[in-house]
């Protein structure tokens, strides 16, 4: 082989320059602002032991706030579906006035910082609030510093991820699949069901993984409103923090650890159930 | 400039066969060559490995006599015309074609005045000189070509490649520019290399045409070398039109089934490819001793001559005719020349003479 | 449309009544309480909570950290979306996927590792301790992390657009002979600005807001560790509601400004940049 024949294999060689630094700044910097930091979460909680973990998990105030926040952050990303197909719909098919200004205010939540929407939604809820006022006088509930107020917190962090998730797809379906469906001599509702709602699907649940995944770990929109009375409206998040005041920094890990594996567990279970869905139509 | 190739082989290990199989070739200086093959064939790699945008795994690459394995391609000095041209869609037309003379080294970048001179010069050269201060949205499908020719002219490069540069051409604009680009490139001499699918493109513009399958170079001719002799079934198909037959060979006769036989000598018995051009295929109303067939269209190509698709038995072949002929009216088919490739790839061609005896009716 | 796919006037009208309900009680009434509850008692008060030293202090500090942590991930972003979009390489997708793993961490744990690093019982604790340096509870930490709440923002406005574009641009430059450098800033950056732009824009409003991950590692010492959103909670803790809401109305608008920006670059460049953090 003469020395001028290329040794290394033709793909080992690149035609534009600087893989080398864009890659290894890439690498530092997730390396050393994400992947160092998790690790110590995932290391941690073990200085505990197995059965100092166990009963961190198993603590009663501790199974509490994992109910509320897993519980709630479910039901917000639920009852997102619903409201999301609502907004995505009505500003993507229907021309009204304040239509642009509805489809501005929809991001509002991912704008505003999140103490700033906490204390917000408090002032409103509360019983001399503009929508807790009338509420609490009318029927008798009380919102603010309950577990619903937490609910109500949560489908405002979840709400826009449905909404912007299945925008895109509503607009881009095209309306010749309906066309095709009615000179089928499908009905309205039937055509909704069985051609615009599959089509929605994907995104759909795209949308509840992503609501759910903010909502679970949301802290800042929740704890003004919240109350944070132990067993009743703490949330998991709050907890950590509380373990940190009480220097229980393994303790307080080996929360941090188990809402992100739940969570993980959770979105994977919505990954499969996507993938199955999208195999079923190809 | 001259262009070596030997040997080159290149394995993107996401297809069934490597992109690239031991391709060689040579340049000679100031030549036009074309490489022709279908979609897949590996054309582009070769192109893409000669600017210096992809490697080869095994042989090597001699421009101007120099090996350029270690020449990164900004210092190969190859003028690359991209497929969808690839301007720069922030910059003027005037700063794209500037773009090459901005980059190079303090020492080496020519003056402002110097570089609008002879940005100038060469919009000037591809006839768009109003365009200078426009940007690549603003102007057509035919003035991107200029530009990123003109772009690529401006380093003064020792090898012009061109990708496809036509494809996105309409029909009505592509015979122009073609001929156009062709006649630059008389008057510039710089050593081009054009990839194509369109054969007829080929055949016109280049010097030599190399006909690519599957990673190989099957044939390096002249254009009319390719229509005279070609190489393999596979360049006969895909090199101008041509009907295309079966046939078998048993004992130095090929029998063409419905047509014939013929006298086939140096052909050994077995399978065998059979083209015949078109241009090659004489219809005459219905005469004793030639095989008879059945018009089933006709219309009329040149004054005094006639295109006809014949039916003969199983066959469909197309003729021309010195006089209209009906539609489903008799004919007959008179074969003047024949390529005939044989199952080991053995090339004969048949002439006039050995096709018109030889009609035997119920072969 | 066609009449096949319209619905009945009534839905339609139905709809579109319920969406702007919902729309104002959502969105809106939030919004607007802010503002009312820091105008309550009129503009002075409000102004003054402003103006009061230890709310200078916390948007002094809200500015440093987000001087540093935005850049910090803007040129992250930026060397990531490149090296993803322009080369090939094992472990592509496996990349994309941990650089948006910090938007799928609660704000809480994002403050928490660094707990667990840097802190009093952390690994490097006592090493720190000993050298007298301060990085929980002091501006390090903070920056720390909202760099990682903020870490995903540039890479992901960036390399969808990197991807669209190509290579083709670069090959053209490498052929016309310009080096690494030349490439980047005078084709690839010219060719994202705006979305580059746009992913700082985002990255800067969540870096000021950011409330979790700094109350974890900020310890509330006022005046010196306390940035906007957490001088926000101290307010609001210590019951002076005009001044925790007037500085909430500063953020608000900070969050109204950014949106505000973010629409006139979608309308400028005709794509949309996504906001989802």
């Amino acid at each position: 082989m003469s020395a001028t024949t290329a040794l290394r294999s033709g793909s080992a060689r690149r035609a534009l320059p600087g893989l080398g630094l864009s890659l290894g700044v890439t690498l530092s910097w997730l390396g050393l602002i994400v992947l160092i930091p998790l690790a110590a979460l995932v290391i941690k909680p073990w200085s505990l032991g197995l059965a100092g973990v166990t009963a961190v998990l198993m603590d009663d105030r501790v199974q509490a706030a994992f109910r509320l926040s897993f519980g709630a952050a479910l039901l917000a990303a639920i009852i997102s579906l619903p409201l999301g197909l609502l907004f995505a719909w009505v500003i993507t098919r229907y021309r009204f006035p304040g239509r642009r200004l509805l489809d501005a205010l929809v991001d509002l939540p991912f704008a505003l910082p999140t103490a700033v929407a906490g204390l917000a939604l408090t002032a409103l809820f509360a019983n001399n609030g503009w929508l807790g006022g009338p509420l609490a006088e009318a029927f008798g509930w009380q919102i603010a510093y309950r577990p619903v107020g937490v609910l109500i917190a949560l489908i405002f962090v979840a709400l826009p991820f449905m909404i912007r998730s299945v925008e895109p797809v509503l607009r881009d379906l095209t309306l010749e699949g309906e066309e095709a469906a009615a000179t089928l001599g499908a009905t309205r509702a039937q055509t909704l069901r069985r051609v615009v709602l599959p089509a929605l699907a994907p995104a759909l649940i795209t949308g509840f993984g992503l609501g759910f995944g903010r909502a679970v770990g949301e802290y800042g929109s929740v704890i003004f409103i919240a109350g944070n009375m132990p067993m009743s409206t703490e949330i998991a998040p709050l907890l950590i923090v509380v373990k940190l005041e009480q220097y229980d920094d393994a303790g307080a890990a080996a929360v941090g650890l188990a809402m992100l594996v739940l969570a993980f567990v959770i979105l994977l279970a919505l990954n499969v159930l996507q993938r199955r869905l999208r195999r079923g139509r190809a | 400039m001259t262009v070596e190739i030997e040997a080159v082989t290149r394995d993107f290990g996401t297809a069934a066969t490597p992109a690239l199989r031991g391709v060689s070739m040579t340049l000679r200086q100031g030549e036009f060559v074309a490489l022709l093959g279908p979609s897949g064939s590996g054309k582009t790699t070769l192109l893409r490995i000669l600017a210096g945008l992809d490697f080869p795994d095994a042989g090597r690459v001699l421009i101007g006599g120099r090996d350029v394995a270690q020449v990164p391609a900004r210092a190969r000095n190859v003028g690359v015309v991209f497929q969808n041209y690839a301007l720069f869609r922030h910059l003027t037309v005037f700063e794209n074609v500037a773009f090459g003379l901005r980059v190079r080294p303090r020492a080496k970048r020519p003056d402002n005045a110097e570089i609008a001179r002879r940005v100038q010069e060469l919009l000037a050269l591809v006839q768009i000189p109003e365009l200078e201060s426009r940007y690549p949205e603003q102007i057509s499908g035919g003035q991107r070509q200029r530009v990123a020719l003109a772009r690529a002219l401006a380093i003064e490069p020792q090898l012009l490649l061109l990708d496809e540069p036509f494809g996105a051409l309409d029909a009505l604009v592509r015979k122009e520019v073609r001929r156009w680009v062709r006649g630059l490139h008389d008057r510039l001499g710089i050593t081009s290399i054009l990839v194509t699918h369109d054969q007829e493109e080929a055949m016109e513009m280049a010097d030599r045409v190399a006909v690519m399958e599957e990673g190989r170079i099957v044939q390096f001719d002249a254009p009319h070398s390719l229509l005279d002799a070609p190489a393999s079934a596979f360049v006969a198909s895909f090199v101008g039109d041509a009907n295309r037959l079966t046939g078998s060979v048993n004992g130095g006769r090929l029998g063409i089934e419905g047509l014939g036989a013929f006298d086939a000598d140096g052909l050994p018995d077995g399978r065998t490819d059979v083209f015949v051009r078109p241009d090659e295929v004489r219809v005459v109303p219905p005469r004793e001793g030639l095989t008879p067939g059945i018009v089933e269209w006709s219309r009329q190509a040149d004054r005094g001559r006639w295109k006809i698709l014949v039916a003969v038995s199983e066959h469909r072949l197309e003729g021309y005719a010195e006089q209209p002929i009906e539609r489903g009216a008799p004919c007959a088919v008179e074969l003047q020349a024949m390529t005939v490739f044989g199952a080991q790839g053995e090339r004969v061609s048949l002439s006039g003479r050995l096709a018109a005896n030889s009609a035997m009716p119920g072969v | 449309m066609s009449v096949a796919t319209e619905d009945p006037p009534w839905a339609r009208r139905l709809l579109v009544t319920l969406a702007i309900l919902l729309g104002i009680a959502i969105f809106l009434a939030p919004l607007a309480a802010i503002f009312t509850e820091a105008l309550r008692r009129g503009l002075a008060p409000a102004l003054e909570a402003i103006a009061e030293p230890d709310a200078l202090a916390a948007m002094r500090l809200t500015l440093l950290v987000a001087a540093i942590a935005v850049p910090v991930n803007a040129i992250g972003g930026v060397a990531a979306s490149w090296a993803i979009a322009k080369f090939d390489f094992a472990g592509k997708r496996l990349l994309v996927t941990l650089i948006e793993l910090p938007f799928a961490v609660s704000p809480v744990i994002s403050g928490l590792v660094y707990v667990l690093i840097f802190g009093a019982q952390g690994w490097f604790g006592g090493w720190l301790r000993e050298h007298d340096i301060q990085i929980i509870f002091a501006l390090p930490g903070l920056v720390l992390a909202t760099t990682f709440v903020t870490f995903p923002f540039v890479a992901r406005t960036l390399l969808p657009l990197m991807q669209e574009q190509g290579r083709e641009e670069e090959e053209a430059a490498a052929t016309l002979g310009a080096g690494g450098l030349q490439t980047f800033f005078r084709v690839t950056l010219p060719n994202v600005k705006w979305a580059l732009l746009g992913g700082i824009l985002l990255c800067n409003a969540r870096a000021m807001g950011e409330f979790g991950a700094v109350a974890v590692v900020s310890g509330h010492i006022r005046g010196a560790t306390n940035t906007m959103p957490l001088h926000v909670e101290i307010l609001y803790n210590e019951y002076m509601f005009v001044g925790a809401f007037a500085v909430a109305s500063l953020l608000a608008l900070l969050g109204l400004v950014t949106l505000g920006a973010k629409a006139l670059l979608e309308y400028w460049t005709a794509r949309p940049m996504g906001v989802e953090a």
